[in-house]
This record gives C-alpha cells, sequence and structure tokens, in this order.
C-alpha cells in the first residue's frame, strides 16, 4: 500500500505539522516526515473525514438521479468518509433486503463509508412498524431509522418506534413537518409567501411536532434526532429539552445556514425544499444554535433530482436540492469566515458527532497516530464559482450554482486511501 | 475637422411670420374651397392639431361661420413603429359631424417625407369616406419619399437631409417660432 | 416594456402609460373604429391552463382589435392533458414563432417562470397566476376607478378602495394593493382573519375585520369572489355566516357614500359576497369592468409588441 505524507498542513487550529499515512492509519505526526508520495498542505486545514447522517442517494428506484456510486463520488469530492442513505427509495429501505442492498452497493462503490437508514414505517406510510430490529441485525447494521421526507406524524406510532430501537442502540430520526398544517405547502410561511402567493409552510409546523417528540422521548427514556431543523423556535426548544436532559440531538443543512426564503421571489424551483428556506431570523438562530452546540450537527439532506423535476413551474418541481459537494464550503462561509466557529467545533459538527449520533465506530475520530485514516485537506485560500454542470453528482439541482464559495476540497482519503487528489477524483 | 454642431439654430419664421402664413392658408382653404359648409380640419397631433384650431378659428373670421375642427393620431398606422419602443398614443377627436362625405383638410406642422401623411389617410379612412381630403402645412421642407403633395403650404423652406426643422408653438412650447437646426455632420 | 408579469413591475409612470393609451384606445372604439393596425403580423398566443373563458375571451378580443394573429392554446384536450411540460410547451411556441404569450396558470409564479427561464424570448403577459397576481384586472379596475371618480385622467391619489372578501387566495386583490398604491390611492382589506394571508401588517394598506365599520369614507367597494368550498377547509363555519358578516347587501350599500361605486372581478357568486340587488344596481359598475378590460388589456398589449423589441 503506497503511503502518504501532508506536508506542512494545519491539523484543526493547530500548526503546520507533517502527517504520514500507512496501512490504512495515521502513522506519524511531526517535522519532516516522508512517504511514497508527497502533498503539499501548506495554508490547507486537515479534518477528520466529514460524516453525512442525511443523504439520498437514490438507489434503488430513481437511479437517473442518482446511484450509490455516484452519490459516492460525489460524498468524496466534497470530503466525506462516510454517509447515511436516506430510506425513502423504491423499493423503500424498510426490510432488510433493501438495506443490506445498498450497503452492498456502497461497498463496490468503495469510496465512502454507505450506512443505510431504515424506514421506521412500512413504505413510509407512517401505519405500522418496519422491521427494525431485522434491519439493525442484518449485514447493514442499521442503527438510524427515519421515515425522512414523511413526518411519522402518529404519536402512539412514534413513542413506540422511540422505545422499540432502544433495544439495540438505534435512534429515530424525526422529519418534523405536521401534516394537516403543511398540505399544499410551497414555501416557508411568511411575508415573501403572502406575496408569492404560494401557500406557506408554517415554522409552527415543525416546532409542534419536535415539541411532541423531546416530549415522548423523554418520557420513554429514548433517544431522538430531529432531522434538517431549520426555524428559531425550533432551536429553542431544543435548548429547553437540552437544559432538561432530554437526550434529543439535532442537524441543520447547509442550505438553511446560508439561503433565506427571499430567494424564492425569482419563483425558480432550484430553491424549493423541505423544510423549506426560512427567514434572516431563523438563519442567525440556527448559525447561533450550530455554534453553541444546541444543534450538534451539519447533515447535508443531499437531495438529488433530474432536470425535469426542476426546469419546470414552482409548484410542479421536486422539494430538495443537492449539498454534499458544497457543504464544507458552506459551512466555512458561514460559520468560519463569520467567525461563529472555529475548525474543531466544524470538525465536531461534521464528523464527529455525526459519527456519534449514526453509531459509526471507525469514522469521527481524532487526526492522531494510530487513528483510522479518514481525513479531508481542505484548502479556504481559494474560492470558485459552482457550476451545475461540472457537479459528480448524477444530478445538477445545486443551490450555489452561479454563486462563488470559498474553499476547496484539496483531498480526501477513506481508510488511507485517497479519494480525492489535487481536487480532483482519484476513482 | 471642426465640430459644426448648432444646438441653437436659427429662426426662420418668427410669431408674426406665422400668424401672417396661417392668415394666408385661412384665405387661400376659402378661396379654394369656395365657402363649402362641409368643411372639416383635422389635425395631426401634437402641433398640426394647435395649427388646425387656429386656422379654423381664422377661417370662422373669414367666413362668419364655425368651421368643424378635430384631430386624428396617426401613431398606430405609422410604417416606422417597429423602429423605437411603443410610442404613446395621441388623442383623436372626431367632431360631432363625422367626416363621412365631408371635406377633410389635414393640417401638420412640418411636410418632409410624406410618411406621416400617408398614415393619416390610413387613419381617416378607419372613421369614414371624406368626399374629398386636402392636406395644409405651415412648412414644405422638400425630400419627399412618396407621392404626396400638399395643397396649401404656409412657407417652403429647402433644407438638407441632415438639417432639422423645429416648430415652437406657444400651446405646446411656450413660443411661436419655426427653427433651422444643423444635426453635426 | 417587455412583459407584464406583476403589478409590482409598474411605477407610476408605466401605469400612468397604460391607463392613458387605455383611455385613447376606448375612444377609438366609441368612435367606431373597429380594427387599429399596429400589431398586424405578430403572433399572441393564449396559453390558458385554467378555464377562464371571460379572461381569454378579453384578451382575444384586444390583440383581434390591434390586428395581431392570435392562436389559442387551452391545456384541456391539447398535449398537455398528456403531460406535456410547460418548458416543452414554451419551447413549441417559441418555434412557432409567437411574439408574446398571455398566460393564465394556476401555478404562482409560472409566467415569471416562462418569462425567465430561457424557454422564449417574447414577451409575456401574465392573465393570472395561482393565488399570485392579476395585473391586468388591477388595471382595468384602476381604469374603471379614475373614470368614475376622477374624471378619466391623471392618479387616484386620495381614493379610498375598500376590497373585501378572500384575500387569501385572491391574485386580484395582490395585483389591485400594489397598483392603487402605485397610483396613490388608499386600501383597506376586510375579510375575516382566516381569509387574510400571514404577514398582511407587512402591506401598505390597513387591514379590518369588520364591513360595517369599513363602509363609511368609501369610494369605492370591490367585492372578492368567494368559493364556497373554502368552508370545507374551515376557512369559514358556512356560506349564510359569511355573507351575513362580509356580503355586500343593499342596506349595506345604502351607507355608502352617493358617489361610491361597487366593483366586482366576476364571477359572481350572487347571494354569497354579493347580493343580486347591488350586482345589478346603479352603483354596480361590474358590466363596464369587463368592457374597460378589453382596452386596458389592448393598451397592455400594444406598449409590449407596438414599437420595436424592448429588452
Amino acid at each position: 500500500m503506497t503511503s502518504y505524507v501532508i506536508k506542512d498542513v494545519a491539523i484543526l487550529d493547530g500548526k503546520p505539522t507533517d502527517i504520514v499515512i500507512k496501512d490504512g492509519v495515521i502513522a506519524e505526526i511531526g517535522n519532516g516526515l516522508s512517504a511514497d508520495q508527497t502533498i503539499d498542505g501548506s495554508g490547507c486545514v486537515a479534518l477528520p473525514g466529514l460524516v453525512d447522517l442525511h443523504t439520498h442517494l437514490r438507489e434503488p428506484g430513481r437511479e437517473d438521479a442518482e446511484t450509490v456510486l455516484s452519490g459516492s463520488r460525489a460524498a468524496a469530492m466534497g470530503g466525506f468518509t462516510a454517509i447515511h442513505a436516506m430510506a425513502n427509495t423504491n423499493p423503500v429501505a424498510d426490510t432488510a433486503g433493501v438495506v443490506e442492498q445498498v450497503w452492498r452497493l456502497g461497498q463496490a462503490a468503495g469510496l465512502v463509508d454507505v450506512r443505510p437508514v431504515g424506514a421506521v414505517t412500512m413504505g413510509l406510510e407512517g401505519t405500522a412498524l418496519a422491521e427494525l430490529g431485522a434491519m439493525a441485525d442484518s449485514a447493514a447494521a442499521v442503527r438510524v431509522f427515519s421515515d425522512d421526507g414523511k413526518c411519522v406524524h402518529d404519536a402512539a406510532l412514534m413513542r413506540r418506534a422511540l422505545e422499540y430501537v432502544k433495544a439495540f442502540d438505534g435512534v429515530v430520526a424525526q422529519h418534523a413537518q405536521e401534516p394537516r398544517l403543511t398540505e399544499g405547502a410551497q414555501m416557508n410561511e411568511g411575508v415573501v409567501s403572502g406575496k408569492l402567493g404560494l401557500a406557506g409552510w408554517p415554522a409552527v409546523a415543525e416546532e409542534a411536532i419536535i415539541a411532541r417528540d423531546v416530549l415522548l422521548a423523554h418520557h420513554v427514556g429514548s433517544r431522538l434526532h430531529i432531522c434538517h431543523l431549520s426555524t428559531a423556535g425550533s432551536v429553542e426548544i431544543i435548548r429547553w429539552a437540552k437544559s432538561r436532559g432530554i437526550n434529543v440531538t439535532a442537524e441543520v443543512t447547509p442550505h438553511h445556514l446560508y439561503f433565506t426564503d427571499e430567494v424564492v421571489e425569482t419563483y425558480d424551483p432550484i430553491f424549493k425544499v423541505n423544510p423549506p428556506l426560512r427567514t434572516k431570523a431563523d438563519v442567525e438562530a440556527v448559525r447561533a444554535g450550530l455554534a453553541d452546540g444546541t444543534i450538534n450537527i451539519v447533515a447535508t439532506d443531499h437531495a438529488p433530482h433530474p432536470s425535469e423535476d426542476k426546469d419546470c413551474e414552482w409548484t410542479a418541481a421536486a422539494f430538495g436540492m443537492t449539498g454534499l459537494e458544497s457543504a464544507l464550503s458552506v459551512v466555512f462561509e458561514t460559520m468560519v469566515q463569520t467567525g461563529l466557529m472555529n475548525w474543531a467545533a466544524v470538525a465536531d459538527r461534521m464528523s464527529v458527532a455525526p459519527a456519534q449520533i449514526g453509531r459509526v465506530s471507525s469514522q469521527g475520530q481524532p487526526i492522531a497516530v494510530g487513528s483510522p485514516a479518514n481525513l479531508v485537506i481542505f484548502d479556504p485560500r481559494v474560492s470558485q464559482e459552482v457550476d451545475a454542470r461540472k457537479t459528480v453528482s448524477a444530478s445538477r439541482n445545486t443551490p450555489y450554482a452561479g454563486r462563488t464559495l470559498p474553499g476547496k476540497v484539496v483531498a480526501t482519503f477513506y481508510r488511507g486511501t485517497p479519494t480525492v487528489l489535487n481536487g480532483e477524483l482519484n476513482a | 475637422m471642426t465640430h459644426d454642431f448648432e444646438p441653437q439654430g436659427h429662426v426662420v419664421l418668427d410669431s408674426s411670420d406665422i400668424s401672417r402664413a396661417l392668415t394666408r392658408l385661412a384665405h387661400e382653404i376659402v378661396e379654394r374651397t369656395q365657402g363649402a359648409t362641409n368643411l372639416t380640419l383635422m389635425g395631426i397631433p401634437t402641433r398640426g392639431a394647435f395649427l388646425a384650431t387656429r386656422l379654423s378659428e381664422k377661417i370662422s373670421e373669414i367666413q362668419g361661420s364655425p368651421v368643424s375642427v378635430g384631430a386624428i393620431d396617426i401613431t398606430m398606422y405609422r410604417d416606422d413603429l417597429r423602429s423605437r419602443p411603443a410610442r404613446a398614443l395621441l388623442p383623436t377627436t372626431i367632431p360631432p359631424e363625422g367626416i363621412e362625405g365631408r371635406l377633410v383638410i389635414l393640417v401638420d406642422d412640418v411636410l418632409f417625407s410624406g410618411r406621416t401623411i400617408r398614415a393619416a389617410l390610413d387613419a381617416i379612412s378607419e372613421h369614414g369616406r371624406p368626399e374629398l381630403v386636402q392636406l395644409a402645412v405651415l412648412v414644405d421642407r422638400g425630400h419627399r419619399e412618396l407621392p404626396i403633395r400638399a395643397d396649401y403650404v404656409g412657407k417652403n423652406l429647402p433644407t438638407s437631409r441632415t438639417e432639422k426643422i423645429q416648430v415652437n408653438l406657444i400651446e405646446h412650447d411656450g413660443i411661436d417660432e419655426v427653427r433651422i437646426e444643423r444635426e453635426s455632420s | 416594456m417587455k412583459h407584464l408579469l406583476s403589478a409590482a413591475d409598474l411605477g407610476y409612470d408605466d401605469a400612468i402609460l397604460i391607463l392613458d393609451t387605455a383611455k385613447q384606445l376606448a375612444a377609438a372604439t366609441e368612435q367606431g373604429v373597429g380594427k387599429l393596425p399596429p400589431l398586424r403580423g405578430r403572433t399572441v398566443v393564449n396559453l390558458f391552463y385554467e378555464d377562464s373563458t371571460r379572461t381569454r375571451i378579453s384578451f382575444e378580443a384586444a390583440a383581434k382589435r390591434l390586428s395581431a394573429d392570435v392562436i389559442n392554446f387551452s391545456a384541456k384536450g391539447s398535449s398537455v392533458s398528456k403531460g406535456e411540460s410547460l418548458k416543452d410547451t414554451a419551447l413549441t411556441l417559441e418555434a412557432m414563432g409567437a411574439d408574446a404569450v398571455v398566460i393564465r396558470h394556476n401555478s404562482s409564479g409560472a409566467p415569471h417562470r416562462l418569462a425567465n427561464a430561457g424557454w422564449i424570448s417574447g414577451g409575456v403577459v401574465n392573465a393570472g397566476d395561482g393565488t399570485h397576481e392579476h395585473p391586468t384586472q388591477a388595471l382595468l379596475d384602476a381604469f374603471t376607478l379614475r373614470n368614475h371618480l376622477r374624471n378619466g385622467d391623471g392618479d387616484l391619489k386620495g381614493v379610498n378602495v375598500t376590497i373585501v372578501g378572500d384575500v387569501l387566495h385572491s391574485r386580484v386583490a395582490r395585483s389591485n394593493v400594489l397598483l392603487l398604491n402605485t397610483l396613490g390611492a388608499k386600501v383597506r382589506l376586510v375579510a375575516p382573519p382566516t381569509l387574510l394571508p400571514y404577514g398582511i401588517e407587512d402591506w401598505d394598506c390597513e387591514v379590518s375585520y369588520d364591513l360595517d365599520a369599513s363602509l363609511e369614507g368609501s369610494d369605492a367597494v370591490m367585492m372578492l369572489r368567494v368559493q364556497r368550498e373554502r368552508m370545507n377547509a374551515a376557512y369559514f363555519p358556512n356560506a349564510h355566516e359569511y355573507s351575513s358578516r362580509y356580503g355586500l347587501n343593499v342596506t349595506r350599500m345604502n351607507r355608502l357614500a352617493e358617489s361610491a361605486i361597487v366593483m366586482h372581478p366576476g364571477p359572481m357568486n350572487r347571494g354569497m359576497e354579493i347580493s343580486a340587488d347591488v350586482a345589478d344596481s346603479d352603483r354596480s359598475v361590474i358590466v363596464e369592468q369587463v368592457a374597460n378590460g378589453v382596452s386596458v388589456r389592448m393598451a397592455v398589449l400594444y406598449l409590449i409588441l407596438g414599437g420595436s423589441e424592448s429588452k
């Protein structure tokens, strides 16, 4: 196995040093080191390989939008070494058979750990529990369960799911959306929706479910994870729940850190996403919540769609945007350049904490001698205009197209092997 | 080469010249139409409409009876609509007698290419079939592009194509005068 | 003017120009001119995804009276009902040489997409999109108000307009609030709280829940259509309660100032938001609104298509 030395790279917020990677682990850290291949890391930052708790890979069912392979490549380009494949495929990942298929496809791709997420309910229909235990016991060893895309809105069913997954240390990741309050909803309910005449998705529809579920989690003593939290009120509820000792974790997406609902004024469905882009006050609140740890992690909610599902009128368009390739740059711009977080905090929110929530043992480890060599080398000095045509994902629905984002992933190491080198895919 | 653009130009007809020209035009019209009772003056906005009103007053004075007067906007009948952004429309006023079977005299300030008059003839025909249509202009500057001539001319002003004739009227511009302005060569 | 997508796109001068142009065009109609020539050789497509015979006919009459060629394309019984996307329909119209597309669509913002997605190069006129806007309706309302209250000239400074009904789902209300403000009028919206959009307090108008308290001082009352089906979604208990609280009946009409007018964009629900007696009264200018619609749409089409291609 080829050995690599990354010269003069800053580990998180530290001083420049050399890192040697050999036989899948970090072999040496220090000055004046050498190896078979040398990578210039001067000016760059080394972070533990990123872990995404919320990725839509679309396979099986919508291979025209993304496959496990194309999604793995996009993940590697974004600096990820582990991703969690959401269950809303066709067929739904609600049996051991489907999760094992996705897991095997991930192994075959071999670019990141692909951890399947199991559905909470059969067919995501919200009426009967899926075979949670069988999925946990399968080769895919599922630990995260979610009906993402749909809310487990039946309180009794949610309570049972929270209880049941305790048997195998699982976690239910809730897509918090009260369905009756969001019928036909197209965008955040606020001043902009009133003006644009688009049906509103009120903040309370998210907050009401989060409030209910933290109380349920408290009552049954389970851990709960909240997907793509997007409102100031949700941050408040999580903060309150944590102060009460409730075992809840929460994620925010890069796009909810970056955009406000004002971009919808173009009626360009590239900005149509669920939960919707919110107001400036919400963006400020989720940034503050991520900085102080109320929100534990950043998760991409990478949701690829073929162009015909976006190149249309707003209401006909699909919800969702891609995010794997741009996530680190967006977090850098919104959280680091603003002074809200340092690199150690970025490593925590994008690698350590998500690995911990997903129970991914070999990921999110500190950059230290002996750790598995899952690493990303990020150059914060450059910036680049996002060109949707050049994305590695099979879909082009990036909301950052035409915008300039700071920083660039120079190299990604997955179990000691570079999946990205010199900013290019190495696979 | 010197820049010989003259923004001010020079006055070729002053207020009393214009007044005399209109008086002469009024007399010619009365003489040539032999006191016809079905006379209707149709001015082409903007300035032709003011001239038509003035002429009608002078003719009524001479004849001792009122003369029917109106205005006909030609904007939508222009053959160069596509050369500029859409133009604002100007008022069309058809006198209560209408123009069917009338002796219509079109009135404009300057006769140049003849295209405005061509458009006016089209516009007029939308409102009825006059017995006869004639044309009266304050200034004929030549350079016709269509087989059109004026029946009554206040003043012939030979010009070059690069020159610009500017008619100012008190009702619209605060002063009565006709200027020649030369565009830069 | 390249497109007319929203009443918000119209500045004061643009709005006055449209109204003044409509005035000249209305005069031509009154003078008996059947057909005007400025759009000869231009093709206007009426692309209607919703059934709206009234609006389509109005645009069709307007385009034809300006000598444009008109192609009517309605979603029913066309390639659209076979699942063709708006984009593919637009590309087809572009290939056929449409100079302007008048679009009615049930999706808010569809005209914006048509104008800005790079599918077509011609002008786009919004003939009503979802619950967003209906700018030519607002223009014809302003034209009607100006004729009755300002002698057909200038703007609407100082005119008090009360708009009553389902503001939440009304594209007419949105366009009217924007345009009437631009023209200097004061707008008051009256509706039950359930039928007002979230964030209404940021709109440039007054808001009231009480129709009776809003009649005095109104120079015009505009009644919006309220769909009976809304009661199924609990926006109000039933038709009777709605019409007794928010319907315009003779008793309420008699409390209006003598010069005040009653308007309705149609189609009316007689007995729901407006009683038959009011709709047919001398105060009602509802039929006139329809006639003015043709003049205003002629003005819009002329200003978009009657000159050189605007950028």
